[in-house]
Parts: structure tokens; C-alpha cells; sequence
């Protein structure tokens, strides 16, 4: 699908697709919303999306090409899934803790998911929506960050430092647990767990998970891959 | 303007889809809205873009959120937001800041939004409303309270004079007949003015409109106001509003898009802070040329 475009943001998508198809094939339910903070991920929600039956090939053929719904971030008012238009960092956070507020205002069942990246937290709002998620005591809100440890132009702890985040979000009155973001069983544990208030995941991952040459390397972050590259990262997954 | 603001909302607060957030303003002000709306009314802290995002998240599950802060504070900070979660969405989240234009005077520019609603109007699905006078606002919070889109209102220190006898309200309302110029005002500068503007003869009296609502286009301009235009031939505007994106500039276009072109149009607006000196509402309105002397002698030219 990327290759086919001739997009990047490939890196991202690998580190974060096992904990999407774990939250949208064993726990989300239709009460329960997900958010793609990390907007530049929206190829592996659409990917997770086709495996659940929600979008079709014809979908994907589309994804950024002219005419289509699927463009490198998440387009609104569309379908059902992708509640909000992301593709700014420092949203989904925000956006999930309203969510999370209106539906226990309204007496509305479901829980709130929503995945943010790592250097994501650099955002000033993400720390203004946790103060809030926190004093609302938003429990339906589970926060999911995929900690794959880069971002666009650098390591993120080259960048801000943000280790540990797990001590920040405790320090914060946020319940935060760390787990391996590539072990299904781990996550959809983890995913069950419930709270008395919000709760953070920061899922361990690496970026360009599952291709050798991709595997913790920042370029990735925006690289398109070349034919060459294609066939082999195929190879290397097993694929056609 | 704001206590009948807030006056208005306490009617509304135990309706099922209502819900009121603050940025941590209104303090003796919002007190009988925070009593009646109890849980449904949020002071969201000092975290604008938070306020904004959560009323996007709070207006998908099924609420009508309103969002109130100081007019600079709730537009200039949380712009993105604005911008992407609320009108991208189309959602319907009601924007309200106090004290448009100058209306914090010598609080100084942090406090000032002169060019709130040139800003906002750029964005997809916004609209603006900009009362004039106390009176009008309960009509427009009812028309924003079933408005299922996004909308600013700006809100100022109401202006009008007793002996101004309101019509009903109207996005477009003529408040003083004469045989001058036509006269186009958005906001409290209306009441202002009109005590001046109606001790004037006849032959010189400005033709008086009063306009609230934003954007307009060439279709949507009153035909009474398009007689009035044609039969002066001079078109005066004046808001407490930069040029860019204000009712100067859409009038303009709209008037060229028509065909029309008043053999003369002067724009009076918000020109920011030319002496670099800090004052009143009247000191900023003063040195942006937004008074009465300075109009009126554009009349008598």
C-alpha cells in the first residue's frame, strides 16, 4: 500500500500495528471509541481496519491517491472507527478525554482508546489534557503511547529527554504501566486491566518492526521504500 | 453584555445537551450559570487548546458544548484546535469571548482581539456573531444553542443608549433613517454613534445599519440595504476590527462580485497600536480614528 503510493511514514505504522490489531480484535467493543493520536500511523488503522472487515481491498487500493478517504492522516466525518481527523500531534489526547467526559455526563457505556506516539509528548496539550483526564477522574480512558524511542529528526531521548515517562505520568496521579508493544498476549492483557481513573500503557516497540533494514532506524520515520527494498522487506514477512 | 450572557445560559443549562466550560474567567460573573449547570459546568483551567479539543470530544458524544474565555484567549491560543478538531468536524461548539476589539483597554494587546473574527471567518464551517446590544443576546444564544455547526461569539460592553428603541433582532437591522451616506457598523460602536449620528440634519443623517452576523455574502445582503447603497452612492464602514478579514474587506468583495461600486467608501477599523501607548477602550478607539468626531466630519466633507 505505501509502496504503491510511494509513501513514507512506514516506520511508525510497523511499531504500532500488533497493539492496533490486538485493540480492534480483542477488546474494542462498539460502545468503545479508539483515537489515532499519531495521525501519521492512519496506514496501519486502515490496514487494521481491512483485517476487520471494515474497510475492503478497494479501500486500500485508494490509500493517497487522488479521490480517496484514505489520506496520509486520517480525513473527518467518515466512518464510524476514526471518530477524529488527526494528523497534528498534541489532539488525540484531548479529544479522548471529551469523549471520555461526555459520554460519563451522559450516562453513555463504552471505554475510550487512544494511541499517541512518543515524541508526541513533547506537546504542550497532551500535559494540559492529562491534567484534566486526571482531576475529571476519566476512568472509561485508557492512554496507549508507542514508545518506539524516535522521532522525525532524532532519537527521542536525543531530543527532550522525556525518560522516564512512566514516572512523569505517576507523578501526574496517572496509573501507568510499561509492556513489550510486539507481544499480542502481553498487550491484550494489559488492554483488559481496568482503573479508577485514567490509565497510561506505554507500549515498548520498534520502529520498522519486522524488517530488518527498517528496525530502529529514524529515516524511516518518512522514507519510501524503493522496489529493491520492497521485494525484500516481502521476503522478510513472508509475503507475496 | 456578559451577565446577560450569563443570565440567558442559566435558562438553557438544564437541558440535556448542555454543557458550559471556562478557561478559569468569569469570576463574579459566571456564579448563578456555575450554580444551575452544576456538573455541567467546567472550568476547564488555564488550558485553552485542552478547553477547545475536549468541547470537540464532548460535541461527538452528543453535547452542545459552549466554551468561554477572554476574547483573545479563546481563538489566538487554541487556533489548531479550532481549526482541526472543531471545524474540520463541523461540530457544534460555541466559541464565546469577552471583550472583543479593545474591550480590555489598558490591560494592554495580550487582552485585546482585533482581529478575532477575520481570523476565525477563514476557518470551514465557522460563523460569527458580533452583537451590538445587551438586548440582542438572548436571540442569538438561542439561535447558537440549535446552531449544529461552529460559531465565535464576540462579546463587548454594551453600548445603548436608553432612548435607542431596538427592533427585533435581525443580522441586519436599520437604526437610523437619513438622507447621507450609508452607514454599516458590527458591534457596541453602533449605540455609540447613533446618539451623535441622530442629532444631525436629514440631508447629512446617515442612512444607519447595524450588522451582527458573519459571513455574508453577495446573495445574503439585504436588498433594503442595496437601495440605500445605490441611492448614496457612499458606503461608510466601521468596526473595532482590522482590515484584513473584517466587514470592509468582505464588503468589498461582495460589492464587486455584484457590479456595485459606491463612487466613494471609507473604511473605519482597528489600526493597532500606532504610538506604541497603552490606554482605555476609547484611548485605542481614538487613535485607531473609531470615534464620532472623526466620522462626522468625514460626513460633513
Amino acid at each position: 500500500m505505501h509502496y504503491e503510493s510511494g509513501v513514507g511514514h512506514i516506520g511508525g505504522n510497523l511499531s504500532s500495528i500488533d497493539l492496533l490489531m490486538v485493540l480492534h480484535h480483542k477488546i474494542l467493543t462498539p460502545d468503545d471509541m479508539f483515537i489515532l493520536s499519531k495521525g501519521h500511523s492512519a496506514g496501519a488503522l486502515y490496514t487494521t481496519l481491512w483485517s476487520v472487515g471494515r474497510l475492503k481491498d478497494a479501500d486500500l487500493n485508494l490509500f493517497h491517491k487522488d479521490n480517496t478517504k484514505l489520506s496520509g492522516h486520517p480525513a473527518p466525518n467518515w466512518i464510524k472507527e476514526i471518530p477524529f481527523a488527526t494528523g497534528s500531534l498534541g489532539h488525540g489526547f484531548s479529544l479522548s478525554a471529551g469523549l471520555a467526559l461526555g459520554k460519563k455526563l451522559q450516562g453513555i457505556p463504552g471505554n475510550i482508546f487512544c494511541l499517541t506516539s512518543d515524541g508526541e509528548w513533547e506537546e504542550g496539550s497532551n500535559w494540559e489534557a492529562l491534567i484534566f483526564a486526571v482531576h475529571h477522574k476519566l476512568n472509561s480512558l485508557t492512554l496507549v503511547v508507542d514508545w518506539n524511542g524516535l522521532q522525525g529528526f532524532g532519537a527521542t531521548q536525543e531530543v527532550a529527554g522525556l525518560e522516564s515517562l512512566k514516572d512523569k505520568f505517576l507523578s501526574f496521579g496517572m496509573p501507568t504501566e510499561e509492556v513489550d508493544g510486539h507481544d499480542l498476549d502481553a498487550l491484550e492483557k494489559v488492554f483488559k486491566k481496568t482503573s479508577s481513573g485514567p490509565r497510561a500503557i506505554i507500549a515498548r516497540t520498534n520502529k520498522g518492526r519486522g524488517i530488518s533494514f527498517m528496525e530502529n532506524k529514524m529515516e524511516w520515520h518518512y522514507l519510501a521504500l524503493t522496489e529493491d527494498q520492497y521485494q525484500k522487506a516481502l521476503e522478510e514477512l513472508g509475503g507475496e | 453584555m456578559r451577565n446577560t450572557f450569563c443570565q440567558t445560559l442559566v435558562q438553557y443549562s438544564d437541558l440535556p445537551d448542555f454543557v458550559f466550560l471556562t478557561g478559569d474567567l468569569g469570576f463574579m460573573a459566571l456564579e448563578p450559570l456555575q450554580k444551575s449547570a452544576g456538573e455541567r459546568f467546567i472550568n476547564a483551567g488555564i488550558a485553552e487548546q485542552n478547553m477547545v479539543s475536549v468541547s470537540a470530544g464532548l460535541a461527538k458524544t452528543g453535547l452542545k458544548p459552549w466554551a468561554f474565555s477572554i476574547a483573545p484567549f479563546i481563538y489566538a491560543r487554541p487556533l489548531e484546535q479550532i481549526r482541526n478538531d472543531v471545524c474540520l468536524h463541523d461540530l457544534p461548539v460555541k466559541l464565546v469571548g469577552n471583550g472583543g476589539g479593545y474591550g480590555y483597554g489598558v490591560m494592554g494587546g495580550s487582552h485585546h482581539a482585533i482581529e478575532d473574527y477575520g481570523i476565525l471567518l477563514s476557518l470551514q464551517n465557522m460563523r460569527v456573531f458580533v452583537p451590538a446590544f445587551a438586548v440582542d443576546i438572548p436571540p442569538i444564544v438561542e439561535k447558537l444553542q440549535n446552531l449544529p455547526h461552529p460559531a465565535y461569539l464576540r462579546l463587548g460592553k454594551d453600548e445603548k443608549p436608553k432612548d435607542l428603541e431596538i427592533k427585533l433582532y435581525a443580522p441586519w437591522r436599520k437604526i437610523l433613517e437619513g438622507d447621507g451616506p450609508t452607514l454599516l457598523i458590527t458591534g457596541p460602536l453602533a449605540g455609540n454613534l447613533w446618539s451623535n449620528l441622530k442629532e444631525l440634519n436629514k440631508q447629512k443623517r446617515p442612512k444607519t445599519w447595524v450588522l451582527t452576523e458573519l459571513p455574508f455574502d453577495e446573495k445574503t445582503i439585504p436588498n433594503e440595504f442595496m437601495k440605500d447603497l445605490r441611492i448614496s452612492d457612499h458606503l461608510i464602514i466601521v468596526e473595532e476590527h482590522v482590515a484584513h478579514g473584517g466587514v470592509g474587506e468582505m464588503m468589498s468583495r461582495c460589492l464587486l462580485l455584484n457590479g456595485e461600486a459606491p463612487r466613494q467608501f471609507n473604511h473605519y477599523c482597528a489600526q493597532g497600536y500606532l504610538s506604541g501607548y497603552y490606554g482605555s477602550q476609547n484611548f485605542h478607539r481614538k487613535e485607531s480614528g473609531l470615534t464620532v468626531e472623526n466620522i462626522l466630519k468625514k460626513l460633513s466633507n
